[in-house]
């Protein structure tokens, strides 16, 4: 597969027409192109085009969707090379990924449009020769007639199949895992080769003729506004085309609003923004700080919930009549995403339509809102999605899109607006803030009968664009809808304690939220699977064989779970002598994708926790890309990582008080663990990874901690005087 | 402004510019080499890092009036067919996921591999902490610069 020419193509494919594209022929004239449906293009000269509706944020769509279609259609994966589709709803459905989905929800319908060019090709020969479908097989990009020996290549087909009817893909059969050739093995990224060269372009690289750079200086103040500015010093900085006011946005995303600089470099327009004068408006946010907050949430944890999620016994009454009763609470705060190409996105505003360059992981969403904000019909408005250099849930937001909307509607030229690291920082769509309050009773005989989780947050729901509407966190009342965000993770099940309930409040806060990496299993782990390991050290039992009692359910799930527990901790050495001041913790979790990971840990003087090694067990039913499996895996647990050991953002004044990477540290090389990861064989439908690795990171790192130190961590991240304190 | 002479990847350029304009933006905005990345503006994040005479520098924090006579490597130069050790195992480790901070990476363990051909996993550490990867492919980068270093036997 191409290299530094797939991702060239790649940007040439936004431009050129079709024709641009056809240079194997030798007279010029265009090659002969077969669509057998929207995701494949296959021509004459034997290359095959596939259409990639997924972002490709660094998750691998740009891999495993070929992979996919290359099963069923029997290809020559040489021959393959790789295209973002355009951004057409009507006609791809995928342009947006999410909730861990790539794979899982596109696994059947890539497979089928790879079988149904199969067929078409298969039928095409066979129409050829004259000879029965089933003595043809497809095979490496050919279609080969068994009785007679012949062979005829997809190009050769490609004028036959062109001709023939449609073959409704629904109808066929797919393969069996047993007989799967691309999926279930480790394919190299067909994005590496321009990622290493420079080559591979991301939003922030487009570049088109006569283009611009512009700016925002966003109010600091959430739900504040611009007062008064004065531009006349920065209009006198050299390259400085305009400056003007940005209103915030009037629809249901939280845009700050602002003062616009554009310019013809980035750095004309950062230094033009250096020389405004600006006042700024706090209003009524101002008071809120990170401590007001945490009044608040804990305060809301003690109250009433405004829903019960989970409702098995009576929980309160086998407390209330508990032999013993243990009582935890547990505490992350708002974290960034920090992706490592700042937001950005190019607009070209002309007469009567809009041309748009984003990095995002919801080009469907983009285009649509532009359209309403412009007014203009969505088809009217081009999005071309271009690669994005992470994500981890922030670009599902399209307020920098509308931004650079809003500045390019007062240019002529295209603008590119950029967002420096303090304002990616400071004007992020956070991970909530949570707290959660869990009590658990013993009976007289000892056993764990009775379990109440009460979890408050910031709810992203107040700042949902599903919604179209602001939802009040107080009006969050249907736990299966989008309050389900809040919560998920925190089921207890698939343990068996007979009396469980697990309820909610919100706790309203002027900062927006939103979805990052693993959403509310980015806290919830930690708070049930570190309450596990107090309640199996409460009766002196091993972590492990407490987790594999309370798991001895003859269900799937329960069995799933008990093979990755024991998978992790056989490789981690699980019970065995570790070197003087090591720990080691266990935690786990079931879902579609079910997990369990075995952190390692030691604390140094100063009280500063080193991760040595992580130990991870997966199940994610079939890895359609192992290798892809291991590396979301690796990156996930050093993701999470970031918020164990330090990571934190705080509210001042109803401003974000972190800007750049001296104040918000992320973890860095020489803080990352080692990093095993194994996979347990399966031939199950997929299950999503992306998120996977991060959930159970917390728990293993702050029950190891305990295991070193005998010192619990109940609030994220990790305070080093807290185990300071107990090394002296 | 002024008349700003530097050489990048072989190529001389000559341009009315600010020289305070760090070379990052003169690259990126003025050059449209965009294989160097824009991370923090801080030196923080090592995502902007290009060659000085072959020394890794942050192009943020690098005026483009004060690069002179020395020659700028930026990951284009760095060979015309990702044919250097360190792209290759970069490719062989499987490294990038979204590949932002790579450039960065790359030239970092490149210069690194020039001055030190064969580092601990330590050096490998300290030499590579001012690079940021979010994606956090950390791990294979050690076994990238690994895999590069064993190549230079």
């Amino acid at each position: 597969m191409g290299g530094a020419g797939t991702t060239g193509a790649l940007v040439l494919g936004f431009y050129l027409p079709l024709r641009g594209r056809a240079q194997g022929s030798s007279l010029g004239a265009p090659l002969r192109v077969f669509k057998p449906n929207a995701w494949l293009r296959i021509t004459a000269d034997n290359q095959i085009t596939v259409l990639v509706e997924k972002p490709e944020l660094g998750q691998g769509s740009r891999t495993y969707t070929p992979m996919m279609i290359a099963e069923e259609l029997e290809a020559d994966w040489s021959t393959i090379r790789v295209e973002q589709a355009p951004t057409i709803p009507a006609v791809y459905k995928g342009l947006r990924t999410g909730g861990s989905g790539g794979v899982v929800n596109t696994f059947n319908a890539m497979r089928r449009a790879g079988a149904q060019a199969r067929e078409m090709f298969l039928a095409a020969a066979a129409q050829q020769w004259n000879a029965k479908k089933r003595d043809c097989r497809a095979q490496n990009g050919a279609i080969l007639h068994g009785p007679t020996n012949r062979r005829l290549s997809y190009g050769e087909l490609v004028d036959a199949a062109s001709k023939l009817p449609p073959i409704d893909p629904d109808d066929l059969a797919l393969k069996q895992p047993r007989d799967f050739r691309f999926i279930g093995n480790s394919i190299p990224r067909t994005d590496a080769p321009g990622k290493v060269d420079g080559t591979a372009s991301f939003g922030i690289d487009v570049r088109v003729p006569g283009m611009l750079f512009g700016v925002i200086a966003r109010c600091p103040y959430f739900g504040g506004a611009l007062e008064s500015f004065d531009s006349t010093a920065a209009k006198a900085v050299r390259g400085v085309h305009a400056v003007f006011a940005v209103p915030p946005l009037p629809r249901h995303i939280n845009t700050a609003g602002g003062v616009a600089v554009v310019a013809d470099s980035t750095w004309a327009a950062t230094e033009g923004r250096k020389a405004l004068a600006l006042k700024w408006d706090k209003r009524r946010h101002a008071g809120e700080s990170t401590d007001s907050l945490r009044k608040l949430i804990v305060e809301r944890a003690a109250g009433q919930p405004t829903f019960i999620a989970i409702d098995h016994g009576d929980a309160t009454e086998a407390l209330a009549g508990s032999a013993k009763k243990m009582e935890a609470c547990y505490e992350s705060p708002f974290q960034a995403h920090a992706t490592m190409e700042p937001m950005n996105t190019t607009v070209h505003v002309r007469n009567n339509e809009i041309e748009v360059w984003s990095p995002t992981q919801f080009a469907d969403e983009v285009q649509a809102e532009i359209a309403a904000l412009s007014g203009l019909p969505p088809d009217k408005v081009t999005v071309h999605m271009t690669l994005s250099g992470g994500s981890f849930g922030r670009r599902y937001q399209w307020d920098y899109a509308a931004e650079a909307w809003q500045v390019a509607r007062e240019i002529k030229e295209p603008v590119q607006l950029v967002w420096t690291r303090e304002d990616d920082i400071q004007h992020d769509f956070y991970r909530p803030y949570n707290y959660q309050r869990l009590s658990a009773g013993f009976d007289e005989r000892g056993n764990l009968n009775s379990w109440s989780t009460r979890i408050v947050t910031t709810p992203i729901s107040a700042s949902n664009l599903y919604t179209g509407t602001t939802e009040s966190p107080e009006t969050l009342r249907d736990p299966a809808t989008v309050a389900a965000l809040e919560w998920y993770g925190a089921d207890i099940a698939p343990y068996v304690i007979p009396n469980f309930r697990l309820d909610y409040a919100p706790a309203d806060s002027v900062a927006p939220r939103s979805w990052w990496r693993s959403v509310s299993s980015s806290y919830t782990p930690f708070a049930k699977e570190c309450f596990i390991d107090e309640l199996a050290h409460a009766c002196g039992r091993d972590p492990l064989e407490f987790r594999l009692d309370l798991l001895s359910d003859k269900s799937a799930e329960a069995a799933r779970l008990r093979t990755v527990l024991e998978l992790a901790a056989k490789h981690a050495g699980w019970g065995k002598p570790l070197p003087k001041g090591r720990g080691q913790g266990i935690a786990c979790r079931a879902g579609e994708s079910c997990s369990a990971q075995v952190a390692e840990v030691s604390v140094e003087d100063n009280g500063t926790v080193r991760v040595h090694r992580v130990v991870s067990a997966v199940d994610c039913g079939i890895a359609v890309n192992p290798d892809g499996v291991r590396a979301m895996t690796e990156g996930a647990i050093n993701f999470a990582l970031t918020a164990v050991l330090s990571g934190e953002i705080t509210l001042k004044d109803g401003a974000v008080e972190q800007s750049n990477f001296h104040d918000y540290q992320v973890l860095r090389i020489d803080q990352a663990p080692e990093i095993e990861v194994h996979i347990v064989p399966s031939t199950g439908d997929p299950g999503g990874v992306g998120e996977l690795g991060a959930m159970l990171v917390p728990p293993a790192v702050a029950s190891a901690v305990f295991a070193a130190t005998g010192v619990r961590v109940r609030r994220l991240p990790i305070d080093p005087q807290l185990l300071k304190r107990s090394k002296s | 402004m002024a008349h700003v002479n530097f050489s990048v990847n072989g190529k001389q350029f000559s341009a009315e510019l600010d020289p305070a304009m760090p070379l990052l933006w003169a690259l990126r905005d003025v050059l449209n080499l965009t294989g160097t990345k824009f991370g923090c503006g801080m030196g923080l994040c090592g995502a902007c890092t290009v060659h000085l005479d072959g020394e890794a520098v942050r192009s943020c924090q690098t005026a483009v009036g004060s690069v002179g006579n020395k020659k700028v490597t930026t990951i284009e130069g760095l060979s015309p067919d990702r044919s250097h050790p360190v792209q290759r195992a970069w490719i062989a480790e499987q490294v990038p996921q979204c590949g932002y901070c790579q450039p960065g990476q790359i030239m970092q363990a490149a210069a690194l591999l020039h001055q030190n051909p064969h580092p601990t996993i330590e050096q490998i550490n300290q030499a590579m902490t001012g690079n940021i990867c979010r994606c956090a492919t950390y791990q294979r980068i050690r076994r990238a610069i690994q895999r590069a270093a064993g190549e230079n036997a």
